[in-house]
């Protein structure tokens, strides 16, 4: 045992190397007859320290191109470069981790788990994205985990605090929230729910729940969400079939997956600022993505969104590459 | 407008629910496609399914498994999904132990 130990560090040791991950992408929109171009990375970076901490962040950086009329005119580009959050993760015990900086706010999803580029489905976050995920971060203290985890059941919490923040690239608003899902791996299906409170400006509730079915025979993955904020209320419903039960994941025809989803929201109150649509809307989503070798990706789909201010389409294009590799390179041989 | 889009999406619904309900069955030891590369190496370890299993009950549910993962980096990688999709140190430790055996 005593022999083993060391050897089980050095392994330890040699796994835990500084990592850059990440994804580069070029997006292409076509909204209402303009076109709009923009080149995008996002780079994750993952440093760990010692037995128990992570420090991670994920940055994202794009030019937005489009007509400098709307939809006439010469293109001229909108750089935006920023944090998308600066965390630093003690793993205490077995059944908790203390977050502390500025952490993708625990509520429904999408914004921890799908809005990465070389994740997400479809370009657009989903129009209730901003129920509960304002500035998407958050910046305080969240402490989460596996509150019970058998081979059959998994109970999942996070619950934070945040505090009000004007400083660049680490905005935020006073705040409280948290998540509770139960999992059953078996069958691959999640059910959770989120709370927030806003604790400063106009106090106001957001709910939410989600409900995820993977099933583990057929490729096929349906996620969903309704959220519920102080002056609005929606749903989305996702699916996506991956066609490799015909020729394989590597074939031309497996390589392909059609995505749906289906969107709506429903205004109760007029809420100036909080990004929502300002009126109900309906928009349904058809996407085609195809997954290349390499970790290349081409999403490309069509959207029709209904709305007492205009019915519009929504064309999109996405390509991205997921990448991967050590922050520290240690040259020479071994 | 929006009660025939629910009628739409009751539809699409019920018919992926059904074909889903038929297709569906208890998990089965076997690798995603997914995660076929690692599940190769994993052959030679002492339970060669447990953590694949969980691979694909975890993070396989938002992306899928990186093509290139040099080992000096599992790790990390591990943790950094730990945190993310609130794994137990369990799962961290097969996830992990099927990443790198």
């Amino acid at each position: 045992m005593l022999l083993l130990l060391p050897l089980s560090e050095s392994k330890a040791e040699a796994q835990n190397a500084p990592l850059i991950s990440g994804g580069v992408g070029f997006l292409t929109t076509t909204n209402g007859g303009g076109t709009a171009l923009q080149p995008v990375i996002s780079p994750v970076a993952a440093v760990p320290l010692g037995e128990h901490l992570l420090v991670e962040s994920r940055a994202y950086i794009s030019d937005f191109i489009a007509p400098k009329n709307g939809n006439s005119g010469p293109y001229q580009g909108d750089f935006f470069a920023g944090l998308q959050y600066l965390q630093l993760d003690y793993i205490a015990v077995p059944k908790l981790t203390l977050t502390v900086g500025d952490f993708l706010t625990p509520f429904g999803t999408y914004n921890e788990r799908l809005a990465p580029i070389w994740i997400s489905n479809f370009q657009d976050a989903p129009l209730i994205y901003p129920i509960g995920n304002q500035h998407g971060s958050s910046v305080g203290v969240m402490l989460r985990g596996a509150a019970y985890s058998t081979p059959h059941v998994q109970l999942n919490y996070a619950g934070y605090f945040s505090v009000a923040s004007n400083v660049s690239q680490f905005t935020g608003e006073r705040a409280s929230g948290g998540q509770f899902s139960i999992y059953l791996p078996g069958k691959r299906l999640e059910i959770g729910t989120s709370y927030s409170r806003l604790l400063q400006g106009q106090q106001g509730n957001s709910e939410g729940i989600h409900v995820w079915w993977q099933p583990y025979r057929v490729p096929l993955a349906i996620r969903s969400e309704y959220a519920h904020g102080p002056h609005a209320q929606g749903y989305w419903l996702e699916a996506a079939y991956r066609l490799s039960q015909w020729k394989g994941p590597d074939s031309w025809l497996g390589r392909l997956e059609p995505v749906f989803r289906m969107q709506q929201t429903f205004r109760e109150s007029p809420g100036q600022g909080d990004q929502l649509p300002a009126t109900n809307t309906q928009r349904a989503d058809f996407g085609l993505d195809y997954h290349l070798p390499h970790e290349v990706r081409v999403n490309s789909s069509y959207s029709r969104q209904f709305a007492s201010t205009g019915n519009t389409n929504i064309w999109e294009t996405t390509v991205t590459y997921r990448f991967l590799f050590p922050a520290i390179w240690k040259g020479g041989s071994k | 407008m929006t009660r025939s889009i629910l009628k739409q999406l009751t539809l699409t619904a019920s018919i992926i629910s059904t074909t889903v309900a038929l297709a569906q069955a208890p998990p089965a030891p076997k690798p995603a496609a997914s995660a076929a590369k690692p599940a190769a190496k994993a052959d030679s370890t002492k339970q060669p399914d447990v953590g694949q299993r969980k691979f694909d009950a975890n993070c396989g549910r938002c992306h899928s498994f990186p093509e290139q993962l040099s080992p000096a980096l599992t790790g990390t990688v591990v943790r950094h999904m730990r945190v993310r999709a609130s794994l137990s140190a369990e799962d961290e430790k097969d996830i992990l132990r099927f990443l790198a055996p």
